[in-house]
């Protein structure tokens, strides 16, 4: 099915058919004080030889640097076929087409994403996907809500490992609409849900909790304590993984004696490139019996009146187009162009391949990590195993250091003082399969150069002027 | 033409309600309601000892088509929701005013009301909607 937009003909003929001079004619009962006549701030449109110039420019400025930054975006080898594929005609749209049963290739294909995300996961239903990981820890907690008809307080504890923006969007999503997102402080020497602060709710009705794994930290989580803790309470759990991952680790469908109830993430890591932030895409699986609970497109395989087989949006009676504002969501929709392009990714890879993606760029953590931790000034924030980041804490504040490494053409990592200011100077950093021994050695060659200057003054001063500048800002 | 069993009181929103002896009521969807959904292929039905207020939606019937609210016409609390509807939602389709009942409430002492419909006046209702 081509994508191609209306010629002036096709617009002139359907404005005949209804008897309607012209497009401003049929928008007319709009009042003309609703209608935005010129939005203030966009520049004029530019041509594609213009755009293409001011683009490369704009990425020449920003180089190549080595980037070893995660924090929910990581950098991964993208088989040359997996975009070759995914741009071809076919598939070149970003969302479901409207009439969706006239494109069963499309539909066969989210059929096979669901597959392979149910899979991936160790859970029975996958949607379509939605907008990001964020986004999918809000329609999570949503949805948690409509299958936890026990619970009657809407409450949703959020520990502080889980990533600070999908915490910032579930509040910003849900926040309104009565849930109360209640943070779990982590454990200071672990950097992993302290459990001890999970007492408090004994007794307590609680909807559901989300549990990030492996968490903001890169440390893993006790699952399987944490599962069965909540379930015990009549508490649901929702799993925010990294997809990756799960080629090595156990999937949230086998997490303590029942398993996750639903499984959420940001897929970005599956052939997606970092794209200066976006566009990535979110999955979303879960146990049968919560399917209806579920929001966002579902793909079913069924057979027609001959028997032969074909593809179907189901479950739609409880979306939008149907249910109005009674829908399970109002915000949602698939991402199919990533999707589409994820899957493609999963085909290419195979389990197999997955593992080895995965275990390399655990393999590349730890030496990075050793690397780092060798010299004087930087230490490691946590005990425990991590997948494939990990924070480590230098003597001095980090912003400027990682300047310093930026203009020797490296991005070493997140200073966490604006989201874990107690951490102290606390960097979280990541090597992916596409880092090879040399490029941490460069970057453990490079940060030795920029330590070796003294730090700054007083690290304990600095912090105390932030504070008191934090104070009055506020 | 709809069956309208002239035993059962109705509501505008096309549920039926029956007065059991021990003065609970049993709720459901009228074979009007039933036919204009279709096919159910699931029912949430509310479960027991959950207050529901006259008016609220209070249970969800899915068809193929769409998925709509129950009003509970009654304020009280629900005894039981009918757990056969869970695996077998098409007989409120067969039977809507017997096995296919979705909810029974203990209603509350004093509790609201929402305006019951005769068999005769939700029969004129039915006609004014063009059924």
């Amino acid at each position: 099915m081509a994508f191609i937009p209306h010629t002036c003909a096709d617009v002139e003929a359907m404005l005949a058919t209804i008897g309607v001079s012209s497009i401003d004619t049929l928008f007319e009962e709009i009042p003309s004080t609703l209608r935005v006549k010129s939005l203030a701030g966009i520049p004029d449109e530019l041509n594609e030889m213009e755009i293409g110039r001011l683009m490369s420019e704009r990425a020449r400025e920003d180089g190549r640097p080595l980037c070893f930054i995660g924090a929910g975006a990581y950098e991964h080898h993208i088989p040359a076929a997996v975009w070759a594929i995914t741009t071809r005609g076919e598939f070149y749209s970003a969302y479901t087409p409207y009439q969706a049963e006239a494109s069963q290739g499309t539909l066969q294909l989210i059929y096979e994403y669901q597959t392979m995300m149910a899979s991936l996961t160790g859970m029975q239903v996958s949607n379509a996907s939605v907008y990001d990981g964020a986004s999918a820890v809000a329609e999570a907690s949503l949805m948690a809500v409509r299958a936890n008809r026990k619970s009657k307080s809407q409450r949703i504890l959020v520990p502080t490992t889980v990533h600070p923006h999908y915490r910032k969007v579930a509040v910003a999503t849900a926040g309104n609409q009565g849930l109360r997102f209640e943070e779990v402080p982590y454990s200071a020497g672990e950097g992993v849900i302290a459990a001890t602060a999970l007492a408090k709710y004994e007794g307590e009705d609680i909807t559901a909790i989300v549990i990030q794994q492996p968490n903001f930290f890169g440390r893993l989580e006790d699952v399987d304590a944490l599962t069965d803790w909540a379930h015990a309470r009549g508490i649901l759990v929702i799993a925010a993984v990294n997809p990756t991952s799960l080629a090595l680790l156990k999937p949230p469908g086998s997490w303590g004696t029942r398993g996750a109830d639903i499984a959420v993430g940001d897929g970005q890591p599956l052939g997606v490139p970092l794209s200066s932030g976006g566009p990535y895409f979110g999955f979303m699986t879960t146990r049968m019996e919560y399917v209806r609970q579920m929001p966002g497109r579902i793909v079913g395989r069924t057979v027609d009146l001959n028997g032969r087989e074909g593809f179907t949006l189901t479950l739609q009676a409880r979306e939008q187009h149907i249910r109005r504002a009674k829908a399970t969501s109002n915000i949602c929709t698939n991402q199919g162009l990533l999707m589409t392009a994820a899957t493609i990714y999963m085909s290419l890879m195979g389990p197999q391949g997955l593992e080895r993606t995965a275990a390399a760029s655990h393999a590349r953590t730890r030496e990075l990590v050793a690397g780092l931790t060798r010299l004087k000034g930087v230490r490691a924030a946590f005990q425990g195993p991590v997948f494939h980041e990990a924070v480590v804490l230098l003597d001095r504040p980090v912003t400027p250091v990682l300047e310093a490494l930026a203009s020797r053409g490296i991005l070493g990592g997140l200073d966490l003082a604006e989201h874990y200011p107690d951490l102290g100077h606390a960097l979280l950093v990541c090597a992916t399969e596409t880092k090879t021994a040399a490029d941490i050695d460069s970057y453990v060659a490079a940060l030795n150069e920029v330590m070796q200057s003294p730090p700054a003054g007083d690290s304990l001063a600095d912090r105390s002027v932030t504070r008191s500048a934090e104070g009055r800002a506020a | 033409m709809s069956n309208v069993p002239a035993d059962l009181k109705y509501t505008k929103s096309h549920e039926w309600l029956r007065t059991l002896p021990d003065g609970t009521i049993e709720i459901g969807i009228t074979d009007h309601a039933q036919h204009a959904l279709g096919d159910l292929v699931f029912v949430e039905a509310p479960e027991a000892g959950r207050s529901v207020k006259a008016g609220e939606p209070c249970a969800v019937v899915e068809s193929v088509k769409a998925a709509s609210d129950v009003y509970s016409p009654v304020t009280g609390e629900v005894l039981a929701g009918n757990p056969e509807l869970a695996s077998e939602p098409e007989i409120v389709n067969t039977e809507p005013y017997g096995g296919g009942w979705l909810m029974r409430v203990r209603p509350a002492a004093g509790g609201a009301t929402a305006q019951l419909l005769s068999p005769a006046e939700y029969e004129k209702l039915l006609q004014e909607e063009g059924d």
